[in-house]
């Protein structure tokens, strides 16, 4: 199981991006807060990626705040590995778990 | 067909940053010949790991599966250069652009890597290499880098960082770019790979990057880079053969076509000698034609 020690966040407020913070947490499992235009419609189906992209990186325990301006499915994925990644203070990653 | 071949038909590469979301998702819109990512110059230094990872997802994606791919690495030597090749490998690129390329080594350093690399993820696909040349000390190695390696597809002019290092600047002229533009080409076509044209960063003098687009096709350049996708049409325009070079490519195809069938190596058309290299700069016209829009589908 990995962890995070640190906060860090990735992305920016650009439309088409999405602005990713990631937090430390001890025993609360993925807890997700989402901010998006589009939450309505496609809340839960981005809520699961993000929760399977910290899943697949072997996380379990994470704050994930996110604020979408309207991302493709991978941008988010990549804002989200990469913040972990960060948090990590991971340079070279396991480019199997990123796919 | 397949998206990519050595000899495919590249007059736009257009660059991408690849710290612009943006424009990394919808740069497939604008139809380029090939979509240029870019990890180097136009990313910010701590940006390197969003745009390397951004740029690996975006690769796969759908919207890039019928269009050629090319990243722009870091060099080797920096920090950045080994984790942006593992990162656009598996990702699947068609074309890895080396910047700064200034000997053999680069390329053979660079080469050695990417083998590696496809050979761990177990692919068959072979990944082609593209050479920036932007020193004195490439465009006089530039024939034997454009030989280096049987991945090399092309060799490109990288005219900003070359004007620094001749210790002058760029004009609308073009005279400094003169003994770069003959080496880069002559080099080129002496190894039978591609050779493309730096790019015209005023993005707003329309009239400049036309004189440029046909002082470069004039000279035998492939295609160019570019940094604005506005600049695509007109490029391709300035590209697009004219009325009566697509009627003689026409003929010289139908001759060569009726003398095969009469069993017939060499035939004559108004009075000139067609053989191999008339037809196949015929069918280079042809394949311009389509690709400029200017045909219809049945030629």
């Amino acid at each position: 199981m990995s962890k995070i020690l640190e906060p860090a966040h990735a992305g920016t407020l650009e439309s088409s991006d999405v602005f990713v913070r990631v937090v430390p947490s001890e025993q609360n499992g993925i807890e997700i807060e989402l901010e998006s235009s589009v939450s309505e419609i496609y809340g839960e189906a981005i809520e699961l990626l993000i929760k399977e992209t910290a899943e697949a990186m072997n996380i379990r325990n994470i704050r994930i705040l996110v604020q979408d301006k309207g991302a493709l499915d991978y941008v988010i994925k990549a804002r989200v590995q990469t913040a972990i990644l960060r948090a990590q203070g991971t340079v070279s990653p396991d480019w199997s778990v990123l796919s | 067909m397949s998206k990519t071949t050595k000899t495919k038909l590249r007059r736009s590469m257009l660059f991408v940053p690849g710290s612009n979301t943006g424009m990394v998702c919808n740069a497939f819109i604008y139809k380029p010949d090939t979509v240029m990512f870019d990890l180097e110059d136009s990313v910010a230094l701590s940006e390197k790991d969003s745009a390397r990872l951004m740029v690996f997802h975006a690769l796969q994606h759908f919207t890039y599966q019928d269009i050629e791919t090319a990243v722009r690495v870091n060099p080797l030597d920096t920090p950045f250069g080994i984790l942006d090749l593992e990162a656009v490998i598996r990702g699947g690129v068609d074309i890895v652009r080396l910047p700064k390329t200034d000997t053999v080594q680069d390329v053979l350093d660079m080469e050695r890597e990417i083998e590696r690399i496809e050979k761990e993820i177990g692919t068959t696909k072979k990944t082609m290499l593209l050479a920036a040349i932007e020193s004195a000390l490439g465009v006089v190695n530039a024939v034997e880098i454009a030989r280096s390696s049987s991945r090399m597809m092309g060799i490109a002019l990288g005219a900003e960082d070359f004007v620094r290092d001749l210790h002058t600047q760029r004009t609308k002229e073009g005279g400094e770019l003169m003994a770069a533009r003959n080496q880069i080409l002559l080099a080129a076509r002496a190894a039978k790979i591609g050779a493309f044209d730096s790019i015209f960063s005023d993005i707003k003098d329309k009239e400049g990057f036309m004189h440029e687009v046909a002082y470069v096709k004039s000279l035998g350049f492939d295609g160019k880079s570019l940094i604005n996708p506005n600049q695509i049409p007109w490029l391709h325009k300035e590209f697009a053969p004219s009325t009566k070079n697509i009627s003689w490519a026409i003929e010289v195809i139908e001759a060569a076509k009726d003398a095969e069938l009469r069993g017939l190596g060499v035939v004559s058309l108004d009075g000139k000698m067609v053989d191999a290299p008339i037809i196949a700069r015929a069918e280079w016209i042809m394949d311009l034609a389509r690709a400029s829009g200017v045909l219809g589908e049945q030629l």
